[in-house]
This record gives C-alpha cells, sequence and structure tokens, in this order.
C-alpha cells in the first residue's frame, strides 16, 4: 500500500458505471517523511477528507474486491485515514 | 488513475482480435495542476464519450483491459471517465 495526501476532488460527470456512486479523490504519493512523489486519483471508501493522510491501495484485483466486483477497470482504492506514523 | 487531455484519435483498421469497434485516442498524460507529464499515450476509449480537447481520467496496466466488453484484450490504457472539475485544497481548477 502507499501513502498518500488528499490534495482535492475530481468530478467526474461521465464515467464507467463502476465509479459511479463513488467519491474520486486526488491524492499527493508522500513518503512517509511527508514529500511529495507523484499522484494518484483513487475511489475513496472510507470518506477521507482534503488534506488528510490515506492509506491507498494500488492493486486491481485487491480495490475490486473491496468495491465488492468481480471485475472492472479500478486499481487505486483508499483503504484507511493515517493517524500517525512513528 | 491519472489526469489526461485528449489530444487526437488513432484509425487504426488491422487490429488485433478483440478489438473490433474499440476507439482509440491520444492521451497526453497531465499533472495535478493539468500541466503536461511525460510522453502521450494511446488509450481505448471506454466511456465512448471522449473528444478532442477534452480532460479525462485513465488507468493503465492490466485494469485497461478490464475497462472494455471483451476483457481479456491487449490494451495498456483506457479512458474512464470524463473530468468537469478538479478542485485542489485551496484553488478550483
Amino acid at each position: 500500500m502507499k501513502i498518500a495526501k488528499v490534495a482535492g476532488t475530481v468530478v467526474s460527470p461521465v464515467s464507467h458505471p463502476l465509479f459511479e456512486g463513488h467519491r474520486l479523490l486526488l491524492c499527493d504519493l508522500v513518503d512517509p517523511e511527508g514529500s511529495a512523489n507523484g499522484y494518484l486519483i483513487a475511489v475513496d471508501v472510507v470518506n477521507a477528507g482534503v488534506g488528510e493522510r490515506v492509506l491507498i491501495c494500488d492493486e486491481g484485483t485487491s480495490a475490486r474486491q473491496i468495491l465488492g466486483i468481480t471485475t472492472g477497470p479500478v486499481r487505486s482504492v483508499i483503504v484507511g485515514v493515517i493517524d500517525r506514523i512513528t | 488513475m491519472h489526469l489526461g487531455r485528449v489530444m487526437g484519435t488513432v484509425v487504426a483498421t488491422t487490429r488485433a482480435v478483440g478489438l473490433d469497434g474499440v476507439k482509440f485516442l491520444i492521451v497526453q498524460p497531465l499533472d495535478k495542476h493539468q500541466r503536461d507529464s511525460g510522453t502521450p499515450v494511446v488509450a481505448a476509449d471506454a466511456v465512448a464519450m471522449a473528444g478532442p480537447g477534452e480532460l479525462v481520467y485513465y488507468v493503465a496496466s492490466r485494469e485497461a483491459a478490464e475497462a472494455l466488453e471483451e476483457r481479456f484484450v491487449p490494451v495498456d490504457h483506457a479512458i474512464v471517465g470524463l473530468v468537469d472539475q478538479v478542485t485542489l485544497d485551496g484553488d478550483d481548477q
């Protein structure tokens, strides 16, 4: 899984049916110290807020399992909100 | 998934099995501020509504093939949604 910081939201009027009803968040990938290293657009299933540090699962089969589907073009899902890293 | 801008279309009459009817578009990958980032790629249009100039988001790798009706096809990038608005912390884009 990857550590990221939620940078903002993505509004999509037309998308693949699997994304309907799901929030898409734009997340800056960060290392444990907080330095940014690229970004990802991920499906939010934990109600993460902008500015929060989150855990992103970036693997297709796991992502589909979390969303309760067997097929579909999804890979990145926010699966946790990070309280602290020690 | 990443943001991209549709730059054009690709017409290929001769195609691998399973790619019949799939629209190919040239997509310029973008960073989160919608600036060009990297080399353009050819992506299958899984929403069948994207056109040149449009802001989209796309998937890469194995998941791209999952976007199409036929799943075991040789596709490595696919557009899975159009983007109306990207709102970053503190600004609207």
